[in-house]
């Protein structure tokens, strides 16, 4: 069968949604493209640890801690689901580790700002786990089927990460003057870079088209934000906090939000590498996994060795 | 300096007593013991299971996708394996 009527049968498929499994017949650049999003998607749950793992010393109390230690375990599980979803599309764990710590790969660039206080624990958990549930709750459906079955357990668990940042705002905004303060300051400085976590403008972002087209995206990322934006703006209400955004205005012609222009200069230098905290999380990540070096070795080391005496003892 | 991957493992979890062990992804890990250890903390963390089976990735033989006309379509012409194909009177109830 030549490559043009295989294509033409694996459209059929994906337009009839009968998921795509490892062994079937792919596109290259379907392949490469569930590569790169996937591994993007893994690492930014992993570097998504060290911004939270800033504050669990400092939690204010046992049951805060125990909750963002919880939080900070499941990040390092999503990120061990997708991995694994990743390889069986044919890369293995060391390149995809290896193109994180060397910068050939991306993450979300959300977590290159920094956490300055106990309350951007709380923004994370609303803000920045919100907008990534506006993405993943489609992905469930995406076409390649070891993707949307780990989205699925990423969702189910995603959900308390949302409600428990949104607690942490609410008992803060309704606190001391200070307390109050600190919250509203917190959603200041995340609330932009939140909205900008949806990736960029539709007739910028040329990946799009062909992810729309293999039904590896549901929706675009102006549809996710502007649905970001609207869910946003009644819930902060309930906070009794407000949005940065003095151009927010609900729009009854369409049904939507209206929100000020983002600044796209930003976005672009942080993705560029030269947001506040780049350098900072690519050497915490590569000393992390620098100095585990030996205890790796050391497991191989000693599996081989029990291997071999249990052989002998057969023997 | 020993740069060698962890071998992978597939995992399988037997979520309640009396239903079967189902794949849920996999991990990796030197050796059988570190593999359930290491399932346990990847894919049990709200009680999902009550068991589990790992077995090493390269352990797993599976049927080429090219081969399901061959392997499957034979059986689509065979609808008297199914219980509907019997034409029986309407008297016969609960058969």
């Amino acid at each position: 069968m030549g490559v043009h009527e295989l294509e033409n049968l694996f459209q059929q498929k994906v337009d009839h949604e009968i998921k795509i499994e490892p062994k079937d017949w792919m596109p290259e650049k379907y392949r490469k493209t569930l590569v790169r999003q996937i591994s993007q998607h893994a690492h930014s749950e992993i570097v998504g640890m060290l911004p939270e793992g800033n504050w669990i010393t400092r939690a204010p109390s046992l049951r805060r801690k125990a909750t963002l230690l919880a939080k900070v375990q499941d990040e390092a599980g999503h990120g061990l689901y997708l991995y694994s979803a990743a390889e069986t599309l044919g890369i293995s764990r060391d390149e995809m580790l290896n193109q994180l710590h060397t910068g050939t790969a991306k993450y979300s660039s959300i977590f290159n700002y920094p956490t300055l206080s106990w309350a951007d624990i709380g923004a994370i958990g609303w803000l920045v786990d919100g907008a990534a549930i506006m993405n993943q709750v489609p992905l469930c459906r995406s076409s390649y089927g070891p993707y949307a079955r780990a989205m699925v357990r990423i969702c189910k668990e995603e959900s308390f990460h949302q409600r428990q940042g949104f607690e942490i705002l609410l008992s803060l905004s309704k606190g001391t003057p200070a307390q109050h303060k600190m919250a509203q300051d917190s959603l200041n400085r995340w609330w932009w870079p939140s909205v900008m976590m949806f990736g960029p403008k539709d007739d910028e972002s040329p990946n799009s088209v062909d992810s729309m087209k293999w039904k590896i995206k549901r929706f675009t990322n102006d549809e996710l934000r502007q649905k970001f934006v609207d869910i946003c703006a009644e819930q902060v209400k309930i906070l009794g906090l407000q949005l940065p955004d003095n151009d927010l205005k609900w729009n009854d012609e369409r049904g939507h939000y209206d929100f000020g222009a983002i600044n796209w200069d930003e976005f672009w230098q942080v993705v560029k590498g030269n947001g506040p905290c780049n350098k900072q999380r690519l050497d915490a990540r590569n000393k992390a996994h620098n100095e585990g070096a030996w205890v790796r070795e050391a497991a191989i080391a000693h599996a081989e060795k029990k291997k071999q005496r249990t052989a002998k003892a057969a023997a | 300096m020993n740069n060698k991957e962890w071998p992978l493992w597939e995992v399988f979890i037997r979520s309640r007593q009396g239903l079967d062990h189902k794949h849920v992804g996999s991990l990796h890990a030197v050796d059988a013991e570190m593999a359930i250890e290491n399932a346990r903390d990847v894919y049990t963390r709200r009680m999902e299971g009550v068991s589990i089976w790992v077995v090493e990735s390269k352990s797993i033989h599976a049927s080429n996708p090219d081969d399901a006309s061959s392997l499957y379509d034979p059986a689509n012409d065979k609808a008297y394996r199914h219980p509907t194909f019997y034409e029986l009177p309407d008297e016969l109830r609960h058969m």
